[in-house]
């Protein structure tokens, strides 16, 4: 009697669990839909890179990626109090967009066909580079070549990491864990040689200033990183306003300055600011 | 539908899945039955011990102790447990940390064992002329193993999932692959529930046969 109590009610809730998940789109939130003149939106960032999109211990959002948000944002017609910023993680970034959760997502999303599919970009604001991250005193990694033979470090599942293990340096030891600090932390203690993923991440943590002349960028330009800014598919107007903003926000030198904040400190060369729609392969 | 399964050796991930847990399976059930052994032991030390051991192993959370084995022993340490390369440490780091982890559960699971086993069978045991280690070896343990085999079954369950943990390390399991696949295919719903599909077609098993292996050997009191 009791089981058939139980396993009716489980098989209940199992029902609406699966209608709750079903193409979601149905009940679509509020808070992200209706365009400019609105009151709040919500952007999806990045909350644990630093110089892209970092969240600080008093709450407040900074970061390149956080920077041009802001700046888009504004171009919209939201204020900066107005901003709702969530934090998108890579695997839930096309839910996010799709569900209404977040009006864009500036979190350093390279724009790639499978995403294309899924979402559309505005961009490319920034070019960035797969590169490694080495200690400072450490001369014995001259060409991408070299991390043949060395110990590599990058996080688990990153498009990074299987860049090394595909085509990079297929030989070289390759240590994955679930953060950048993770490696951070055997690239001090010499159980990794070098870390790697975009250049632009790296900087940030480089700049950091508990890392502040304990590392430095190789500059090797492994690949080519476009990030966009990621919006609902078929959004033309939404893609076009965007786009609009990002060109402004070069012409201006605002863009200039937000890399210069940001990743300044790591001897970052970073690209001139990409064409909009121009995505580098 | 399927088509993003193409390319990637989803067996081959579970494989590992499957090997961390017979691993940890058995190294858990060892160092587990040691300790329960010491809980019930006549010397206060080993006791006190095995009272600590397990109260704060079991509050700790496990990817704490995973990271702890990666970074502290290994990172920091230089621990490398007999491998080289990455992937044989890691490894092997991670069936040390999800045996030490899980052998706290399997020794309460066989302490309540114990607890069923009466007193008096100890006892005449004891008056028999039996030494300490002969009492538990031949006396109470095969009877408390008997009892406790649904507890152990769900101890190995909650293993099989925890033994994602390890990905965290960068033991390439299951849920590395997932990790992975949602990374390049952006298709987060559909790579999740093979996954999910995957544990279960793991643990389902597990729990039916091991449901009736209880039933068989119970002793009936």
């Amino acid at each position: 009697m009791q089981l058939r109590k139980v396993t009716a009610a489980s098989a209940a809730v199992l029902a609406l669990a699966l209608t709750a998940t079903a193409c979601g789109s149905d009940d679509k939130k509020d808070d992200a839909s209706g365009s400019s003149g609105g009151k709040k939106i919500s952007i999806g960032i990045k909350i644990d890179q630093p110089g892209i999109g970092l969240k600080t211990p008093d709450g407040k959002f900074t970061g390149f990626d956080v920077d041009v948000a802001t700046y888009v944002a504004k171009e919209l017609g939201y204020d900066a109090k107005d901003i709702n910023f969530k934090e998108t993680k890579s695997a839930d970034r096309e839910t996010s967009i799709e569900r209404g959760d977040v009006k864009f997502i500036a979190a350093s999303y390279s724009i790639n066909d499978e995403r294309l599919q899924k979402v559309d970009f505005a961009g490319p604001y920034l070019l960035a580079h797969q590169d490694i991250l080495v200690r400072a005193d450490d001369n014995s990694i001259k060409a991408p070549e070299d991390l043949n033979n060395k110990k590599l470090c990058s996080v688990t599942g990153s498009t990074s990491a299987q860049n090394v293990h595909d085509k990079l340096a297929p030989k070289a030891d390759l240590q994955e864990y679930g953060g950048y600090s993770e490696c951070l932390t055997g690239l001090e203690n010499e159980a990794v040689d070098a870390l790697t993923t975009d250049d632009s991440i790296l900087a940030g943590y480089a700049s950091q200033d508990a890392n502040k002349g304990k590392f430095k960028l190789a500059g090797f330009k492994m690949t080519n990183e476009n990030y966009g800014i990621g919006l609902k598919k078929g959004d033309a107007d939404l893609k076009k306003k965007i786009n609009d903003a990002l060109t402004k926000m070069v012409s201006d030198g605002s863009w200039e300055k937000a890399v210069k904040a940001n990743f300044g400190p790591a001897n970052y060369k970073n690209e001139p600011a990409p064409k909009i729609g121009n995505v580098v392969k | 539908m399927f088509d993003f399964l193409d390319g990637y050796d989803l067996l081959g991930a579970f494989w590992v899945t499957v090997q961390l847990t017979v691993y940890s399976a058995l190294g858990s059930l060892i160092w587990g039955t040691l300790l329960a052994g010491m809980k019930v032991s006549p010397v206060p030390l080993m006791r006190g011990f095995a009272t600590g051991y397990v109260n704060v192993v079991r509050n700790i959370p496990l990817t704490v102790i995973i990271l702890f084995a990666s970074l502290g022993l290994f990172s920091t340490l230089g621990v490398k447990l007999g491998a080289d390369g990455f992937t044989g440490i890691n490894f092997r780091l991670a069936v040390l940390a999800l045996s030490s982890y899980t052998a706290a559960f399997v020794c309460e699971a066989l302490r309540s064992g114990i607890n069923t086993v009466p007193v008096g069978q100890a006892e005449a045991a004891r008056a028999l002329g039996l030494s300490f280690t002969q009492v538990l070896r031949l006396i109470i343990l095969p009877q408390a193993f008997r009892s406790v085999v649904n507890p152990l079954s769900n101890v190995l369950i909650a293993l099989t999932k925890n033994t994602t943990v390890a990905s965290a390390i960068g033991v390439a399991e299951a849920s590395y692959l997932m990790k992975k696949m949602i990374e390049n295919e952006a298709q987060l719903l559909l790579i999740s529930a093979v996954f999910a599909f995957g544990f279960i077609v793991l643990t389902l098993p597990t729990g039916l046969i091991l449901g009736w292996v209880s039933k068989k050997v119970a002793v009936k009191r």
